[in-house]
């Protein structure tokens, strides 16, 4: 248990360790799928895989709204950013990224674009009143817990006349995409994944609740466990879930009873379907096309609308070649299975979405994984 | 992107604003998405917004997850850098 010492309550850590050794049935595998990436990286920086037996595995899932943007809508973003007289705002997480031919907001701004990092839609109103003469551009992506600030931030500007903000809606919407993964073996049996069940989002479901969730105990026969961001909660959730595969049972169970509730945030859920509605389809990176899962600006607030007020032009996206964050987003391939991971590839000059996020798949690897899988990625070419 | 910190809230005002000492540094967000705040509350904010309360044990616990863990500085880093 060498990673034992990183966790704060390591007595904890152990008894939560040792119940899960007890609990799992060596004679089965479990595959759980954390949707967040704020779990994949818990469980990375705390080693928590290491905690568990060797037949309980984690599989990623596309939840780090970062990664899963869709080069072509960034390729937009980069656009509205050159735009004349253009400011576009956007969280940190979003810069590095690169898009077609690599290019990126933070080369966009380097070759003069005015691309301003801010931590909150607060930040973009403020720039936006204080250049009165320039149009003011938020890129707005993330699940739910990103959107009501977005909603507030257009209902702010409608509230003050703001008519130089506008947002570029990239908001996107979890249940849907988890439905999407389930449904894929059906569509395509080279995408299936098997899945004994789920780590739910945590904060994600302080707005939404637990609620949402409840489809994938019902219909598709999923045990789901909404679980906290810290490894404890990890841990305790994991066997929680263990729990239910062993029992049988069926259920959406919330280890983050502290935060979470099962109605949600009823104030920021009436706010966001104020102001948004259903995108009939959206793309999202590595899944695809996917029905009602993501959030589009409702007519009423469209001159708030960067995609309504000003022209983008329709481009073909270039994915990176070989670069294999759509797979890893899905869950059916893993770090190690792309040829560039830590050789051309690193978040020092990354070529795929996965490696730029810390949230991201790759990032994790390489921050805490990266002997073993460079090890491991050596060995599997010698074969 | 998706870290949110408990905050301590020590000031509101009436237009749906608060001010919140954040690991030491000052800040004000918006409580426009909860419905009752008071100041004492802690809250978990999310990109400058109060997302839930909490109480403040659960902030504790979690500040100090978050410090040991490396994640808070490189948070506060991220509220302390963005352009205003
Ligand atoms: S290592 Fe880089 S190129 Fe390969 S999948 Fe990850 S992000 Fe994409």
């Amino acid at each position: 248990m060498k990673y034992v010492d990183e966790f704060r309550d390591r007595a904890l850590a152990e008894k939560l360790s040792a119940a899960i050794h007890a609990e799992a049935d060596p004679a089965r595998d479990y595959n759980f799928m954390e949707f967040c990436g704020g779990h994949t990286h818990a469980i990375f920086r705390y080693g928590v895989q290491d905690l568990v037996p060797a037949n309980v595995h984690f599989i990623h899932g596309p939840g780090c709204p970062v990664c899963i943007l869709p080069i072509r809508r960034l390729d937009d973003a980069i656009e509205l950013a050159e735009m004349p007289g253009a400011i576009l705002c956007s969280y940190g997480d979003m810069l590095r990224v690169p898009g077609s031919k690599r290019r990126s907001l933070m080369s966009a701004k380097a070759d003069g674009a005015d691309v301003r990092m801010v931590y909150s839609t607060l930040d973009a109103l403020a720039i936006a009143r204080a250049n009165p003469d320039r149009q003011v551009v938020f890129l707005g992506i993330g699940f739910e817990t990103t959107t009501p600030p977005s909603a507030l931030a257009i209902r702010q500007a409608a509230d003050e006349g703001l008519e130089n903000f506008s947002v570029f809606c990239n908001h996107v919407l979890t249940p849907a995409a988890i439905r999407h993964i389930l449904d894929a073996p059906e569509i395509d049996p080279e995408q299936a994944v098997r899945l004994d069940g789920f780590l739910g989002p945590s904060h994600v479901s302080t707005v939404i609740g637990s609620k949402p969730y409840e489809f994938l105990a019902e219909k598709y026969a999923k045990p789901v466990v909404i679980a906290g961001f810290e490894p404890l909660d990890v841990m305790q959730s994991v066997l929680m879930l263990i729990r239910q595969v062993n029992d049988g049972r069926v259920a959406v169970e919330n280890q983050y009873t502290r935060v979470v509730t099962r109605e949600g945030n009823a104030k920021a859920q009436e706010l966001v379907d104020d102001v948004f509605e259903l995108r009939p389809t959206f793309e999202w990176r590595g899944l695809g096309w996917m029905a009602d899962s993501a959030l589009a600006i409702r007519d009423k607030y469209a001159r708030f609308d960067a995609e309504k007020r000003f022209p983008i032009s329709e481009k073909t996206a270039r994915e990176v070649k070989s670069c294999e964050c759509p797979a890893i987003l899905r869950g059916v391939k893993k770090p190690k299975d792309c040829k560039l991971f830590g050789k051309v590839c690193t978040p020092e000059n990354p070529m795929g979405s996965c490696m730029v996020s810390s949230e991201g798949a790759c990032a994790a690897y390489w921050t805490y994984r990266r002997a073993e899988t460079l090890a491991e990625m050596a060995l599997e070419a010698a074969e | 992107m998706c870290l949110a910190i408990p905050a301590l809230v020590t000031d509101l005002s009436d237009d749906g604003m608060a001010v919140v000492s954040l690991g030491g540094v000052t800040k004000t967000i918006s409580v426009a998405l909860l419905d009752e705040v008071s100041a004492g509350d802690y809250v978990l904010v999310h990109v400058g917004y109060a997302l839930h309360k909490v109480s403040e044990e659960e902030a504790q616990r979690t500040l100090a997850l978050m410090a040991e863990g490396g994640l808070l500085d490189s948070e506060l880093a991220e509220i302390g850098e963005a352009a205003s």
